[in-house]
């Protein structure tokens, strides 16, 4: 399966020029053929780096939605050992949006939650295309307490459309819910690192995305609401969704400027769609670093700290204090 | 659905020299009933006839709750900011309509707080404005409601919270957002002081403010009819496909649903609150209940009338 966005053709082409030039050589390797395929590998990372280096905002979106973009699960495979998923909120079901369970980064366990979208048709369908229904974030919730109850520290990874809006979704809280891991998250006497690894939308994203670390994958986003809702709210069209991407500052440049994330961690040449195990082995170590440097903090002082962290976020004018700065980490 | 009850203008035909009162009669916004205004504004807004309880303004609610002279609303100089430079193409910037629903409704934001004596009882309570932003959760309401429960820790007052928004400001993108984080770790740093607080869901309340501190309320109370959910109606019709049923998404529909401790209606609800209070206060913060008796008779609301102390 290949996929090419769009504004990846330009590489595309030189990269097809590139195959078709290793297969002759293959069949008649001389020294002119050799020439041309050296070139063209140059050529085609360059122009790559080049492509990529300069996305825009909605290009950014469409790389952080790519279907070959490694999801939830491929990094419980990747990146850990031992990884048992745990299933059901022990109260109405068990959500596939959102998968989790106790697994091993380097050797230390920690406690894996994640949404996943799902690939084919058919496994994006039983997923709900990765948007979360209340039990999922009730599942969520019993593996933080779970967590802390076994000094597990929490990794969570962000990849979500946003939380499921249906009428079952109201009947069983959907609010409720999401209110419900904001809160506990807040105070789990554990480390938590989140990442963002694809499109981390809304409440729906942010239910597991409070914690002591948070970082984004290069090419992710995170946003108030998808490109499309924001843009069906103020544009009263969700065709304006790559207008809403430029207005929301999603990308995670722009966000580590804005001071409302904490990282950013690089992505292979081409997106993480480029080189699958690349990534998953950068996230690896750098959750592994992020994780040792938290468990020197003690409880207490992690809990001051993630409030205090939480609590200067924002921007607003104070007559009686200088103006605030947008954010705090 | 933002003027529900539209002033009616009567009319007076072919006299010119006589002045019409527009103010004198209010239409009910569900069964269109001509009021009086003034007893209709004597019944907190609701209407005598069936019972719709019609949008309240952040001094309709401070009259409602608290004692008479009593509050005294804190930090009403934040203002909000741009803070992405938010300027969508081809529509008004964030900057120019904050500017336009300044003057339009004259307020300079979604949400005030401050303190005050319900029923004699100190309290800290914040209050959601639909008139401003459509109420919407940005920086300076999440500061707002995060200031209300520190208040709610240093003074040893209760926290009363009365939502109504349309959720998160889309304009303050991921920084409206984080609100939601920031105000649920200080209900949850609230909680840890064994003080109650008493969410009050009132219409609308919908996306990022029930996803956050408004449904975490020890005491969840919703008014009748209000509008409460996560996603809203047209985003439920628009994402899935499914028609709402008629009743989906209100107070009477999340209390069914386990959603919401008890439907109460406007002239109920101080008296309600403060028996709450008084039951969640009785052994944790015995101060706090001086002024109540042994007992009050059973289902019967107690009502004190006390003078504005602080
Ligand atoms: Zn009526």
């Amino acid at each position: 399966m290949s996929v090419v966005l769009d504004f990846e053709r330009p590489a595309a082409e030189i990269r097809t020029k590139l195959d078709a030039t290793e297969k002759q050589y293959a069949a008649n390797p001389t020294p002119e053929l050799d020439a041309q395929r050296i070139d063209l590998r140059r050529d085609f990372a360059n122009r790559t780096q080049a492509i990529y280096r300069a996305l825009s905002p909605w290009q950014t979106v469409q790389v952080a939605r790519h279907p070959l973009r490694p999801q939830t699960m491929d990094y419980a495979i990747g990146m850990c050992t031992d990884f048992v998923e745990f299933h059901g909120d022990r109260v109405f079901g068990d959500d596939r949006a959102i998968v989790g369970g106790p697994a091993r980064i380097d050797g230390r366990p920690v406690m894996l939650v994640g949404q996943h979208r799902g690939r084919e048709t058919r496994e994006r369908v039983e997923r709900n295309f990765g948007s979360p229904h209340p039990e999922g974030y009730r599942k969520a919730h019993r593996l933080f307490e779970l967590a802390e109850k076994f000094a597990m520290p929490v990794v969570t990874l962000m990849d979500t459309p946003g939380a499921s809006p249906g009428l079952g979704d109201e009947e069983r809280g959907q609010g409720w819910a999401l209110a419900a891991n904001l809160a506990t998250l807040a105070t789990l006497r554990v480390p938590v690192v989140c990442v963002v690894i694809g499109e981390g939308n809304s409440g729906g994203a942010l239910a597991i995305g409070v914690g002591d670390r948070f970082l984004m994958l290069e090419h992710s986003i995170f946003s108030v609401a998808s490109p499309e809702a924001a843009a069906s709210i103020v544009w009263k069209d969700a065709k304006f969704a790559p207008q809403a991407a430029d207005a929301l500052k999603l990308t995670a440049p722009d966000l580590l400027r804005l001071k409302l994330i904490d990282r950013i961690v690089s992505e292979p040449v081409g997106g993480a769609h480029a080189d699958p195990s690349a990534m998953i082995a950068t996230l690896r170590s750098t959750v592994a670093g992020e994780i040792a440097r938290l468990e020197t903090v003690p409880a207490d002082r992690l809990v001051s700290d993630r409030y205090e962290k939480y609590r200067r976020l924002g921007s607003w004018f104070e007559s009686s204090r200088p103006a605030t700065p947008v954010g705090s980490v | 659905m933002r003027n529900l009850f539209r002033r009616a203008l009567p009319k007076v035909a072919g006299d010119a020299g006589q002045e019409a009162v527009p103010d004198l009669w209010v239409r009910c916004g569900r069964c269109r009933e001509m009021l009086y205004a003034r007893e209709w504004a004597e019944a907190s807004k609701v209407c005598p006839k069936c019972g719709f309880h019609a949008r309240l303004t952040i001094g309709d609610r401070v009259a409602l709750l608290l004692d008479p002279n009593s509050w005294q609303e804190l930090d009403a100089d934040l203002r909000p900011t741009d803070p992405l430079g938010f300027a969508p193409a081809g529509r008004p910037s964030y900057a120019e309509k904050l500017a336009t629903e300044s003057l339009d409704s004259g307020q300079s934001e979604a949400a005030a707080y401050g303190r005050g004596t319900l029923d004699g009882l100190p309290v800290s309570l914040a209050i959601l404005d639909m008139g401003y932003f459509a109420g919407t959760l940005g920086s300076v309401v999440g500061e707002k409601i995060a200031r209300a429960f520190e208040l709610g820790i240093a003074e040893r007052r209760a926290v009363i919270v009365v939502s109504a928004s349309g959720g998160a400001r889309q304009q303050e993108g991921v920084v409206a957002l984080i609100q939601m984080a920031k105000t649920a770790a200080a209900a949850q740093a609230f909680g840890a002081d064994r003080l109650p607080f008493i969410s009050i869901l009132t219409d609308p309340t919908l996306g990022g403010v029930t996803a956050s501190f408004a449904t975490l309320g020890d005491c969840i109370i919703a008014e009748p009819g209000a509008v409460i959910g996560f996603a809203g109606p047209r985003i439920i019709e628009q994402t899935t496909g499914e028609k709402l049923p008629p009743g989906a998404q209100t107070a009477e529909f999340q209390l069914r649903h386990g959603m919401v401790d008890q439907v109460v209606a406007r002239r109920d609800q101080k008296a309600m609150i403060a028996r709450l209070i008084r039951l969640f206060s009785y052994s944790t913060h015995p101060a706090q209940d001086s002024t109540a008796p042994a007992s009050t008779p059973h289902g019967e609301p107690r009502v004190v009338a006390t003078a504005g102390v602080q």
